[in-house]
C-alpha cells in the first residue's frame, strides 16, 4: 500500500532579528491511503507549520528543507502553478480560524463555487449546484438562502463547517485538519468531528488531525504522530500509544489529560519546566532538561526515531 | 441603502444652509470692502455704488435677498469682474478645474493604485524600495516646483508640448496641468494602496484563499483589493472635492481659466458674492463626495452595507 504523502528529512526555519529559529527538524512520517494520522503537540511543536509548508504557506521569512511528497510528487519549493493544481483539489485544508478563514467582503456560496470553477472547469451555475449540495451535507440549513449570506452573518460554527464543505468539494484525497475545533464551543466541537469522521469513511479521504486533545486522537484516528519543540518523539497506532506510550513525554502527555471526577487544580499532574528555545534548541533530546528519566546521554546525543514495536517508533535513549 | 441616501441628502440642505450663513457673516465681519482698492473715490460715488449692489442695506436684509436669490442660483453680479455675474463666472471657470482635476485624479487612481498594490506584493523587493522612493520624492515635491521645471523641459526645451494656455481643453495643453497635478497625489495614493493592501495580505482568509488553490489575480483582485481600498476611499471622499481649490497653483502657473483663483482674489478683494458662490459650490462638493465615499464604504464591505439602514 503506496503511502499517499511521505514526509523525509523536513525542516523548517525562520529568519528572525534574533537569528535563526527551527520548527521543524529532521522529521519523517507517511499518510497512507483513507488513514486518519493525529498530530499532537503543545504550541511550538511544529505540526501547524509541518503542515503550511507542504502546502506552501509559510510566512515570507519561513524555508523549509527536506522532500514532501504527494503521490511522488515533490511539494516543497513546487512551483506556484504546479502547487495551485494540487491545493484545493487533491490536498485540502482546514483552518484552525474559522471566524477569520472566509473573506469577509465576498458571500460564502461565491467563495465556494470559486473552488470548483478553478479546479474542475465548472460554469458559475453548475457549481452553485453542487456548493448547495455541499452544503446540505455538512447540515447547513436552508442552503440556497445561506449562498448568499457573507461570513459575518453566519456563526462560529456554521463558518467552520461551510471551511470543511468547501475543503472537501473537490473530494480530497489528503485532508489536513489544523484544529479544526478549537475556536468551536463544546456542542459544536462534537458536531465538526463528527462531520470529519464521516467523511473519512465514506469518501476513503485521508485525514491529518493537528490538534492537542488526546481525546479527540482517541476518538478518531488511526495512527499518532507526537511532536516536541519541531521534532517527532513518538509515532504509532493509536492503541499502542494509548497503551504503552514508549516514550516520556507521550506518558507525560497522557497523565496530564484530565478526566471526569479529578479537580484539575489538585490532581493534575503537570509536566515542569517549559520547552526549549527554539533558536538554541539542545544537542541532545529536547525534552531532556523536563524529563524525569534523563541520563547523561539523553543530553549529548540526539535520539533517532527507532521501531519499538510493529509499526510503533520513538525517540528515546532509555531501555524499553 | 436608497433611504441612506435620501436621509443623507435630506441632512445636506441644513448642513448647506449652516455654512453658508456662516460664510456669509463671517465675510461681511472682516474689515476692509470690496473697493477699497479704487482710486480715490468720490464719498458721493461710493455711495451710489454701494446702492447699486444693495450694500447700504442693513445685513439681515442684505442676507435675506442673497438667501432669496441664491436658491434660484443667482449669486448676483461680481464687484470685481464687472460685467460678469458669479453664475457667469463659476460657468467658465468650473468645467476647467473638473476636467483637469477629474483627469489628474484619474491618472493618480491608475498609477498610484497599480504601484501601490505592486509594491505591496513585492514587500521589500528591491522593486517596492524604488517605488516608495518615488513616493516620497513625489510627495515631497510641491506642485510649484515641478509644474515650472516640466513646462521649461517638456515645453521650452524639448518643444513637444504647449507651456502654458488652455486653447479650449485641447490635449496637448491638458498634459502638463494633469501630469503635476497628479505627481503628488500618484503618491499619496500608492502609499495607501502598498498599506491597505500589506494589512490585508496577512489576514488569514487570505492564506486559506491560497490554500484552494486560487490563481494569485483571483486572490488579489477577488479576496484582497475589497478590503484593501477602504483606506483609500477615505482618502478620495474629501479629495475629490479639493478638484476645485486644490488646483490653485497649477492654474496659476498653466494660466488656466479655472475657477481656483476665485478663492484667494474673491476673499482678497471682498468680492462677496464670489466668495459666497465659490463656497456653496464647495461645500456641496464636499458633502456629495463625503457621501459617495460612504456609499463605497458600503459598496466594498457588506458589513457596513448591512449598517445601514
Amino acid at each position: 500500500m503506496a503511502a499517499v504523502i511521505e514526509c523525509q528529512g523536513l525542516n523548517v526555519r525562520f529568519r528572525t532579528d534574533d537569528g535563526a529559529v527551527t520548527a521543524v527538524s529532521d522529521l519523517d512520517f507517511s499518510l497512507n491511503p483513507g488513514e486518519c494520522l493525529g498530530v499532537v503537540g503543545e504550541s511550538g511543536s511544529g505540526k501547524s507549520q509541518t503542515f503550511l509548508a507542504m502546502f506552501g504557506l509559510l510566512a515570507p521569512n519561513g524555508s523549509a528543507t527536506g522532500s514532501i511528497r504527494y503521490r511522488g510528487t515533490e511539494l516543497l519549493n513546487a512551483p506556484r502553478g504546479a502547487l495551485d493544481e494540487l491545493r484545493g483539489n487533491r490536498l485540502a485544508m482546514i483552518f484552525q480560524d474559522a471566524l477569520s478563514g472566509l473573506t469577509p467582503t465576498m458571500r460564502v456560496g461565491e467563495q465556494m463555487a470559486e473552488v470548483l470553477v478553478r479546479h474542475q472547469g465548472l460554469t458559475r451555475q453548475q457549481a452553485r449546484a453542487r456548493v448547495i449540495e455541499a452544503l446540505e451535507v455538512v447540515r447547513i440549513a436552508d442552503p440556497e438562502r445561506r449562498y448568499a449570506a457573507y461570513p459575518f452573518e453566519m456563526s462560529g460554527g456554521m463558518r467552520q463547517r461551510v471551511m470543511i464543505a468547501m475543503a472537501t468539494l473537490c473530494r480530497p484525497e489528503v485532508l489536513v485538519a489544523d484544529e479544526p475545533t478549537t475556536a468551536l464551543d463544546v456542542t459544536v466541537q462534537a458536531q465538526v468531528l463528527r462531520l470529519l469522521d464521516g467523511l473519512k469513511r465514506h469518501t476513503g479521504t485521508s485525514l491529518v488531525l493537528i490538534t492537542h486533545d488526546l481525546g479527540v486522537v482517541a476518538g478518531l484516528c488511526d495512527r499518532v504522530l507526537i511532536m516536541y519543540a519541531g521534532r517527532a518523539v513518538e509515532l504509532g497506532p493509536v492503541r499502542d500509544i494509548f497503551r504503552r506510550p514508549a516514550h516520556p513525554y507521550t506518558r507525560a502527555l497522557l497523565r496530564s489529560m484530565p478526566g471526569l471526577g479529578i479537580d484539575p487544580a489538585e490532581d493534575l499532574p503537570v509536566i515542569p519546566g517549559q520547552p526549549p528555545d527554539l533558536e538554541h534548541l539542545p544537542p541532545g533530546c529536547a525534552f531532556a532538561s523536563r524529563c524525569a528519566h534523563v541520563v547523561e546521554t539523553c543530553r549529548v546525543t540526539r535520539p533517532a526515531l527507532l521501531a519499538v514495536g510493529a509499526d510503533h517508533a520513538r525517540a528515546c535513549h532509555l531501555p524499553a | 441603502m436608497l433611504n441612506y441616501t435620501l436621509r443623507r441628502l435630506g441632512i445636506a440642505i441644513p448642513t448647506l444652509f449652516v455654512i453658508v450663513t456662516a460664510a456669509f457673516f463671517l465675510m461681511r465681519a472682516a474689515p476692509g470692502g470690496p473697493f477699497d482698492a479704487e482710486a480715490d473715490l468720490e464719498p458721493e460715488v461710493l455711495e451710489n455704488i454701494r446702492a447699486a449692489y444693495d450694500l447700504d442695506k442693513p445685513l439681515v436684509t442684505q442676507y435675506w435677498l442673497f438667501l432669496s436669490r441664491a436658491v434660484k442660483g443667482d449669486f448676483g453680479p461680481s464687484l470685481v469682474y464687472k460685467d460678469f455675474t458669479v453664475t457667469e463666472l463659476i460657468a467658465i471657470g468650473l468645467p476647467v478645474s473638473i476636467t483637469v482635476g477629474l483627469l489628474a485624479k484619474l491618472v493618480a487612481l491608475v498609477l498610484g493604485g497599480l504601484g501601490g498594490i505592486i509594491a505591496a506584493l513585492r514587500q521589500n523587493s528591491l522593486l517596492d524600495h524604488t517605488l516608495m522612493g518615488l513616493a516620497m520624492t513625489g510627495i515631497a515635491l510641491p506642485a510649484f516646483v515641478s509644474a515650472p521645471i516640466m513646462a521649461l523641459f517638456f515645453g521650452l526645451y524639448l518643444k513637444l508640448l504647449p507651456v502654458a494656455g488652455w486653447n479650449d481643453g485641447a490635449p496637448a495643453n491638458l498634459v502638463l496641468p494633469v501630469v503635476a497635478l497628479a505627481l503628488p497625489q500618484i503618491a499619496v495614493i500608492a502609499r495607501l494602496m502598498r498599506g491597505g493592501m500589506l494589512e490585508v495580505l496577512r489576514s488569514n482568509f487570505v492564506r486559506t484563499a491560497r490554500s484552494r488553490g486560487l490563481r494569485e489575480s483571483s486572490v488579489v483582485f477577488r479576496h484582497v483589493l475589497p478590503s484593501a481600498l477602504v483606506p483609500l476611499v477615505g482618502y478620495l471622499g474629501p479629495a475629490l472635492a479639493g478638484i476645485m481649490t486644490g488646483s490653485l497653483i497649477v492654474e496659476l502657473i498653466f494660466n488656466l481659466p479655472g475657477v481656483g483663483r476665485y478663492f484667494v482674489q474673491g476673499a482678497l478683494n471682498r468680492d462677496y458674492p464670489l466668495v459666497m458662490g465659490v463656497v456653496i459650490i464647495y461645500a456641496t462638493f464636499i458633502i456629495l463626495f463625503n457621501l459617495l465615499s460612504d456609499l463605497a464604504y458600503a459598496a466594498l464591505d457588506p458589513r457596513v452595507r448591512k449598517s445601514y439602514r
